[in-house]
């Protein structure tokens, strides 16, 4: 039965992925396009692309694509909901875990550090990300500065802190100034 | 009581669909404006709460956005907040997805569309560059001071060195207990009864 295949594909990408994002991207290589050829290695990479170009989690997205190609809606919900099951499983444990036994003295000292390499890693995701759109992740170079990023990043990054703006409406902002200009350049060239 | 939880699960649904519709990129990315939201406008969890359910998302597994929606909805509601939260999670990216994938020709060579999402993608680095910049304020100013040094070595390790994340959150897991351990064994030294 396709649809419980699909369950259970999807399963074992949410089982194995740890890490997120781009973690899931081999599995649901190995998964779902080697055996079963679901989808071709060129539908594939095409989901990535939308993956990364749309919200949500790679692996949620690719649940709904896949299903909603084999086996319309009802495809898109048993793969998604795959993919799920694991989280709802073991990170409902943890929940629980976290709520009994917060106050412990060892947890204590263990959160500490993982708080500390949280913070750390969020610094770290946020200046990668920062390279990639400022420079396309490429070396920059004299010729091609991309001031327009730069100014659109540092505006939005001074309302969010000294003017405590709706993050959400500070990115949307981003994205109407960007096709706002480009549609304005393109019509002075 | 019980009502004020299912409104509150309500709310929190309401907020992650909300957020899980406007977020491009990974899970810290939606972590970032979870915090923004849930702690420094709702004041529902404490910001150490929440860096402590970003870690254990992060090393569980499955998808960062739809564990932390988990674990910030047992928090927050309960067993409906969990349900309406995850719920909230994944119905933007699902409906945005089947829609894209019956278009995708026509949205993936679309100009427009392209330029409005580089523009949004300079400020989702804005939002995140922001919450980092006060997460590490807090940490320098409060609690232990062997935490800024940990975080250093965490930020070269995943900046410098791409050592995989959930690497990164184990080995900070065995200093934490090691930190513990030792500590509780110069006290018994220092203090026998």
């Amino acid at each position: 039965m396709i649809l419980s295949e699909l369950y259970w594909s999807f399963l074992q990408i949410g089982m194995f992925s740890v890490g997120g994002g781009y973690a899931a991207i081999p599995l649901i290589q190995n998964i779902v396009v080697k055996p079963h050829h679901w989808i071709t290695m060129a539908e594939f990479t095409d989901l990535i692309t939308i993956a990364e170009m749309t919200p949500g989690p790679i692996a949620v997205n690719a649940a709904t694509f896949v299903g909603f190609r084999i086996a319309g809606l009802a495809g898109a919900l048993a793969a998604t909901f795959g993919c799920i099951t694991p989280s709802l499983l073991i990170v409902s444990l943890l929940a629980l875990a976290y709520a009994r036994y917060q106050k412990m003295e060892l947890l204590q000292s263990i959160l500490g550090c993982l708080r500390a390499a949280v913070v750390a890693l969020i610094t770290s995701a946020g200046l990668s990300i920062l390279g990639q759109v400022l420079f396309l992740g490429g070396v920059p170079s004299a010729a091609h500065i991309p001031y327009f990023s730069i100014l659109l990043f540092a505006a939005a990054f001074l309302l969010l802190r000294k003017y405590k703006w709706n993050p959400i409406l500070v990115m949307s902002l981003c994205g109407a100034v960007n096709l706002l200009l480009g549609i304005v350049t393109e019509h002075i060239s | 009581m019980r009502k004020n939880r299912w409104k509150k699960a309500l709310l929190l649904m309401l907020q992650m669909l909300y957020i899980s519709s406007f977020t491009f990129g990974g899970g810290f990315v939606i972590v970032s404006f979870m915090k923004r939201i849930f702690v420094d406008r709702y004041h529902w969890l404490e910001e150490q709460e929440m860096l402590d359910l970003t870690a254990l998302a992060q090393s569980a597994p499955g998808a960062i956005a739809v564990n932390a929606a988990i674990l910030v909805g047992w928090r927050v509601a309960g067993l409906p907040g969990m349900l309406l939260s995850v719920l909230g999670t994944i119905l933007p990216p699902m409906t945005i997805l089947s829609v894209v994938s019956l278009f995708y020709q026509a949205f993936a060579t679309n100009p427009y569309v392209a330029l409005a999402l580089k523009g949004m993608q300079a400020g989702v680095v804005a939002v995140i560059l922001d919450v980092a910049l006060s997460l590490l304020e807090k940490l320098l100013k409060t609690g232990d001071r062997r935490h800024p040094w940990l975080a250093a070595a965490a930020f070269l390790a995943a900046f410098c060195l791409h050592v995989h994340v959930v690497v990164i959150i184990l080995s900070a897991g065995i200093i934490g207990t090691l930190i513990a351990l030792c500590g509780k064994r110069k006290e018994e030294r220092h203090d026998p009864f």
